[in-house]
């Protein structure tokens, strides 16, 4: 007993403070929110696209300024930075990612706009659900062929350092007991039964959220015979939280703004203690 | 004629002409194959690979004792072949994948069913099932008991908590298991069939995310393969950078392992300090790379990244912090009567069983077979910094926690050495083109055990065949027998204590 008493007091209380604080650092090599730089694209230049594994980078019909990218498809390996040649495109370590709609996931540098074009960021839910889910998120998860990593880092958010349990969120063992469903993995086809019978488990209202790039587009695996592209080709989806995987503080921020703890009334505790946005 | 002289031998991870592995007749494959695993060779993988007018079966063993490995191939015209499961138990599971690839009858086969539920490669059905018909996955004969009182318990797909599917068929009399049966194939994704013709700009990220959490040991198999077949020589310094990022992978899963094992027997201390401390490892990888899965770390050639003498150091800060951290966690455990209570005497594997499934990875060395990668057929860095395979012979789950212990010290010890003794050079090295008509085998010891990726290239040197082998394919079985006369309760501090991949399986 008294062993353990000692070791408590060695490892120390280690729950983040954030939101009421700013989040923790990212590493910083993260590869977050992709930097487009306006005008930094030579003509015809198309290297960018020729690195993409997954399409996610796009040129518009205009062929002018500079590409697209959709951050749903995007697996943030950064290839595509590493192949322009004049640093048009770069990786930032912005860690908030998550939007409520698919197409906001899709960023710009074509079209007239802001001169870095960012995600829109997810808005709460409406009144009704949040009354019904902003103090109590109960969510069952399902993995759809998700490869471990968006499981372990969504895992990581019940552990003390995180410990979502502060805010209402819980995974629980029964579709029947959930109000929503988290689904990671592009959605094999074997596990597309399953993941239907799960949601449909699950008594109304309910959300659906998608974490990672299998579960908003297939990632790697999108047009594979063996999936589906994602969870939106089965369930509609409430949140797309992208990464490969996503940072659990993106996965943290992205439930938050969800629920109307971060992001509301322009109250944003993104920036972290370097004093970064 | 020992065994040895009728196959080809090879070293990890280099190399070698097809035509040079020989061809025999199915009788002689089949003797060669029996002669070496009673010589104490051990079958690294059995696979089929199609050929003009045939389906190529190779077979790779392992010859621990002298660290090489031997191949040799037969060719099956007919429908089938006659199996070698019921003399060589280990090659079960590479029989039916055969046999659910590529439409052969491995015939006298104790136990022939689907592996991952997935169509045949070759339009031919080695059950019979029409072309384009679907595959229910989990649906077939389940092994079964009848009698009164036997009670039969599914679980899965989806499981109770954040994890991946399967599907378990317990037959229980009372509390007891008196069989499990695993059903996989709910992950599968169609990798290795995406792979041929490559490699394609997709390939490596195939790689890093066939087992999520092994990123570090599937990637820097798929690079070795490249790298081999294009006679790419690495810098010392590249290939300790990736010794550094295999060992904190392997620290970082041992740890939430161990954590884990602690909350299914309920013991919260070490269960919530190791949930932490493993985040802490996550971002050393991070430190190295961006990510905390080690994501664009190992890449053709070398590493993604390098590490500066700042950043070295700030590792070396950050590992004298995990050694205190870890230490006071997970001590706790084995003066903790009512955990080590759970652990031992729990699921035990004999060293016989461990041998003829052949088991690898710390399931293995719980079990009193003291095989690994890094001391059997060494690569990379290995070949120059000995880690000590570590071994217990209780073959319960104190002894696959307890390995994970022992392997968490050597790991931490290995990792400092080496960022105090970098070696000079640059971090990556172009690789020319790859070699046609080419086979390589290209093993790692990953966390959960080996790793095994082999590649057969074609004639402009692109993939006609990518056969992987993650340590799940073998392991599995190894749960389902250790689970036999223990309580189902028990089950959750079974599985977790081999804590197998269902997508390395499943592909």
């Amino acid at each position: 007993m008294l062993k353990i008493l000692q070791a408590r007091m060695q490892q120390g209380h280690r729950t983040i403070r954030y939101p009421a604080r700013p989040a923790p650092a990212v590493p910083d090599r993260l590869r977050g929110h992709p930097v487009l730089a306006p005008g930094g694209c030579p003509e015809g230049c198309r290297a960018c696209l020729e690195a993409c594994p997954t399409g996610a980078v796009s040129f518009g019909h205009a062929h002018t300024g500079g590409p697209r990218l959709d951050l749903g498809r995007c697996l943030f390996c950064a290839q595509c930075a590493d192949a322009c040649p004049t640093q048009a495109l770069t990786f930032s370590t912005e860690h908030r990612l998550a939007t409520r709609r698919r197409e906001d996931l899709i960023i710009n540098a074509d079209k007239g706009g802001p001169d870095t074009p960012k995600v829109r960021l997810a808005q709460a839910l409406e009144p009704r659900l949040m009354r019904l889910f902003g103090r109590s998120l109960k969510l069952r998860q399902v993995s759809a062929g998700g490869c471990n990593a968006c499981e372990a880092d969504t895992n990581v958010l019940g552990t003390v350092g995180w410990t979502w349990g502060r805010f209402g969120i819980q995974f629980v063992a029964a579709p029947r007991h959930a109000d929503g469903l988290l689904i990671t993995g592009p959605v094999t086809q074997n596990m597309k039964l399953a993941l239907e019978k799960t949601y449909d488990a699950v008594p109304e209202p309910k959300i659906v959220i998608a974490v990672g790039a299998c579960a908003i587009s297939g990632g790697p695996y999108q047009g594979h015979a063996q999936a589906n592209n994602g969870a939106a080709s089965v369930v509609p989806v409430d949140l797309f939280i992208p990464g490969c995987p996503p940072h659990p503080l993106t996965i943290l921020d992205g439930l938050l703004r969800l629920l109307g703890r971060v992001g509301v009334d322009g109250v944003d505790n993104g920036n972290r203690g370097d004093g970064r946005a | 004629m020992s065994a040895s002289a009728a196959l080809r031998s090879f070293t990890n991870g280099w190399s070698i002409d097809q035509a040079s592995i020989p061809l025999l007749d199915q009788d002689a494959f089949a003797q060669v194959l029996l002669d070496a695993v009673a010589e104490g060779q051990r079958v690294v993988a059995l696979f089929g690979a199609q050929e003009r007018d045939a389906v190529a079966l190779y077979a790779v063993l392992g010859n621990d004792e002298d660290n090489l490995l031997c191949a040799a191939r037969t060719n099956i015209t007919g429908a089938g072949f006659a199996s070698l499961t019921p003399r060589c138990p280990q090659v079960h599971l590479f029989e039916r994948e055969i046999a659910e690839q590529f439409g052969l009858v491995p015939q006298g086969h104790p136990w022939l069913k689907p592996v991952r539920y997935q169509p045949s490669w070759t339009g031919r059905d080695a059950w019979g099932r029409a072309v384009g018909v679907e595959i229910p996955p989990g649906v077939g004969d389940f092994y079964h008991l009848d009698g009164e009182e036997v009670h039969e318990v599914a679980v899965g797909p989806v499981h109770a908590g954040i994890i991946e599917p399967g599907h378990f068929r317990f037959q229980c009399l009372g509390e007891p298991v008196q069989h499990l049966e695993i059903a996989l194939g709910y992950q599968h994704r169609g990798v290795e069939q995406a792979m041929l013709g490559g490699p394609h700009p997709r390939s490596v990220h195939y790689a890093e995310t066939l087992a999520g959490d092994a990123t570090i040991a599937h990637t820097t198999s798929y690079c070795q393969v490249l790298e081999s077949l294009s006679r790419c020589q690495k810098t010392a310094r590249s290939q300790t950078l990736r010794g550094i990022a295999l060992e904190l992978e392997r620290l970082a899963n041992h740890v939430g392992d161990l954590g884990a094992l602690a909350g299914d027997v309920g013991f919260l201390p070490t269960a919530s300090y190791c949930g932490r401390i493993r985040g802490d490892v996550l971002n050393m990888t991070a430190l190295l790379c961006g990510s905390r899965f080690g994501r664009g770390m190992i890449r053709p050639g070398g590493v993604g990244f390098d590490l500066d003498m700042d950043r070295c150091t700030a590792l070396l800060i950050q590992l004298d912090a995990f050694d205190a951290d870890v230490h006071a966690a997970i001590n706790l455990l084995w003066s903790t009567p009512s955990v080590m209570a759970r652990f031992e005497g729990t699921g035990p594997l004999s060293r016989q069983a461990a041998l003829e499934l052949g088991l690898v990875g710390p399931a293995a060395r719980a079990s009193g077979l003291a095989r690994d990668v890094r001391q059997d057929q060494p690569c990379g860095v290995f070949r120059f910094a000995h880690i000590p395979a570590s071994a217990v012979d209780s073959g319960d789950v104190f002894a696959r926690a307890y390995v994970r212990w022992l392997e968490i010290h050597q790991s931490l010890r290995f990792v400092r050495e080496q960022l105090r003794a970098m070696p000079a050079g640059a971090r990556q090295t172009p690789l020319g083109p790859l070699a046609p008509d080419s086979f390589v085998v290209a093993l790692n010891e990953g966390w959960r055990g080996e790793v095994c990726h082999v590649a057969l290239t074609d004639a402009t040197g692109r993939f006609r065949r990518y056969k992987v082998v993650d340590a799940s394919f073998r392991n599995w079985s190894g749960l389902a027998y250790a689970l036999r006369g223990q309580q189902i309760s028990d089950f959750p501090l079974c599985n977790k204590s081999f804590n197998l991949s269902y997508c390395g399986f499943d592909l």
